[in-house]
């Protein structure tokens, strides 16, 4: 594969980029123009401004050696490296492992939303900071190992800031992350706890974002890799470990339809993106699927765009419990439209109201705790099956992105004993708690 | 009314390398055609075929991101911050 060499191979600093080991990551290119860049801390493409992407010499060999390569490896993450840009002796590398979750069949959930085809929630509750921003933020890692960065930043919502803190401390970087100032407290607790600079500012995740975008262009960001700004083009590569997951627990299969959280939009583009890669290795059979995007009502521009027949999104100013997806502005909104359009899927929201019941729901039957973003995915399939938009027939994926136990302000004032009474058989008789 | 406009490291070839340069208009549509002036080829980056501001570039008045003002119509008073920024989202 052919790079084309052009003349902006410098990096924020002005200072020019060493080749880079990122395995068979071969480019950047953009998403808009398809320009070509070579390997660097670069995320916007000169000409357009358009958001860049990692292109890849695809590995060589058929299917079935490719197959078997993965299924010897860890499980986690790094089963993947021949798709990920990351070095080939990644798994050896200080790093927090994450990935490899359950693909739990939710039968009762299935039962109880009628859904006859399969249902499975993809449960990445199970990172090791419990929520899926593990997965991006340890391909940013290596990026930002690669390009000689010492310091771990990222604008976050509160799970990414976590999960930098984590992947930081574990690999060895000094970090500093930014978040809004007012987020729920498990997430800043969680984000504080592993050492790191943590920097609350006063304003609206989109503020926090111009914030780290305008600082990268500054000398007092120089050394800084924002994982989520200058090392985007790599770390948005992590979520495709979704896609790859889903079809290897499945049996090497594509699920009919996904549900998906939207924040940016990000997560969304980049399962499209392992879907297609797997169909072109020809890891799955190449066959339909749809992919739905899910948002919350009182962020919901995405959905709106949707449900206007707009290609273009209007940003919002957020006012929702489902704080990690409160981005009024979200970037790859429009690839989103894109590919719920092209796949035949669609994009729908749910009120905060129906967020903490579906949150409930999946705890009630299936004994999953999901964070805010898993209650609106949730309640966008149960709303999306009411409508007559998904088919119950076909086997779906729904994702919960994060642990409940992060947001436990959502469920508290609906949450508590049953019953409190004193400790005396004749109370608990009283209290009609006995079995017939 | 001068501004002043923070230029995005991507766009830096055409100030000279730097980071923030001075410009002039009562409107954002007046202060890019200024840029143009003096920086021959920033206004195409930042606007499309159309004329339209590109859909990856945010753009900001002070601290208000102009689309939820007027656009290319938004008003940039004497003294004004105007902020060019790569589209980038999520946390």
């Amino acid at each position: 594969m052919a790079v084309q060499t052009v003349a902006n191979t410098a990096d924020a600093t002005g200072s020019t980029t060493p080749a880079p080991d990122l395995g068979p990551a071969a480019a950047l290119s953009c998403r808009e123009c398809g320009e070509r860049f070579p390997l660097g801390p670069i995320f916007a493409c000169v000409s357009c401004f358009g958001p860049l992407e990692v292109a890849y010499e695809l590995p060589a060999g058929g299917p079935e050696e490719l197959r078997r390569r993965i299924e010897a490896g860890p499980k986690n993450i790094w089963r993947y490296a021949p798709l990920l840009p990351v070095p080939a002796d990644v798994a050896g590398k200080p790093s927090l492992n994450p990935g490899f979750t359950q693909l739990v069949q939710a039968d009762n959930l299935a039962r109880e939303l009628g859904v006859t085809g399969g249902l499975y929630i993809k449960d990445d509750s199970g990172n090791p900071t419990h929520s899926f921003k593990d997965r991006v933020v340890a391909i940013a890692v290596e990026a930002a190992r690669a390009f000689g960065f010492t310091t771990l930043s990222c604008s976050s919502t509160g799970n990414l800031a976590g999960a930098v803190g984590a992947a930081a401390a574990r690999a060895g970087f000094r970090s500093c992350v930014f978040i809004p100032h007012d987020l729920e407290q498990g997430k800043v607790v969680m984000a504080a706890v592993y050492g790191g600079e943590l920097v609350g500012i006063e304003g609206t995740y989109d503020d926090v974002n111009r914030f780290c975008s305008e600082l990268i262009g500054d000398p007092l960001g120089e050394g800084w890799g924002f994982v989520n700004v200058n090392l985007r083009p790599y770390y948005g590569e992590g979520s495709k470990t979704l896609a790859y997951e889903i079809c290897e627990q499945l049996g090497w299969r594509l699920p009919d339809q996904i549900v998906i959280p939207i924040a940016s939009g990000s997560q969304l583009t980049k399962i499209d993106k392992g879907l297609q890669e797997l169909i072109k290795l020809g890891l799955v059979e190449d066959r339909p699927y749809k992919i739905f995007g899910a948002q919350a009502e009182g962020c919901s521009p995405v959905s709106a765009a949707y449900k206007a027949g707009h290609d273009v999104v209007r940003p919002v100013k957020p006012d929702t419990i489902a704080k990690s997806l409160a981005i009024g502005n979200p970037a790859d909104g429009p690839y989103v439209l894109d590919i719920a359009r092209r796949t035949g899927g669609a994009v729908e929201d749910v009120t905060d109201g129906q967020i903490v019941d579906a949150i409930k729901l999946l705890a009630r039957t299936e004994g999953i705790f999901a964070e805010t973003a898993g209650g609106v995915t949730v309640g966008v399939t149960r709303k999306l099956i009411e409508n007559g938009v998904l088919d119950p027939a076909l086997t779906t994926v729904v994702l919960n992105t994060g642990d409940g136990l992060k947001t436990l302000d959502a469920v508290a004032p609906t949450s508590g004993p049953t019953a409190t009474i004193r400790p005396s058989l004749e109370a608990f008789r009283a209290a009609g708690l006995a079995t017939d | 009314m001068s501004v002043t406009v923070r230029i995005p490291t991507i766009l830096r070839t055409y100030t000279d390398g730097r980071s923030e340069v001075p410009a002039e208009g009562t409107t954002l549509a007046e202060v890019i055609a200024d840029l143009e002036k003096n920086h021959a080829g920033i206004a195409a980056r930042v606007l499309d075929d159309a004329g339209k501001l590109r859909r990856f570039v945010n753009v900001y008045v002070n601290d208000d991101d102009v689309r939820f003002e007027q656009g290319l119509e938004t008003a940039t008073p004497d003294g004004a911050g105007v902020s060019i920024i790569p589209a980038v989202a999520g946390g």
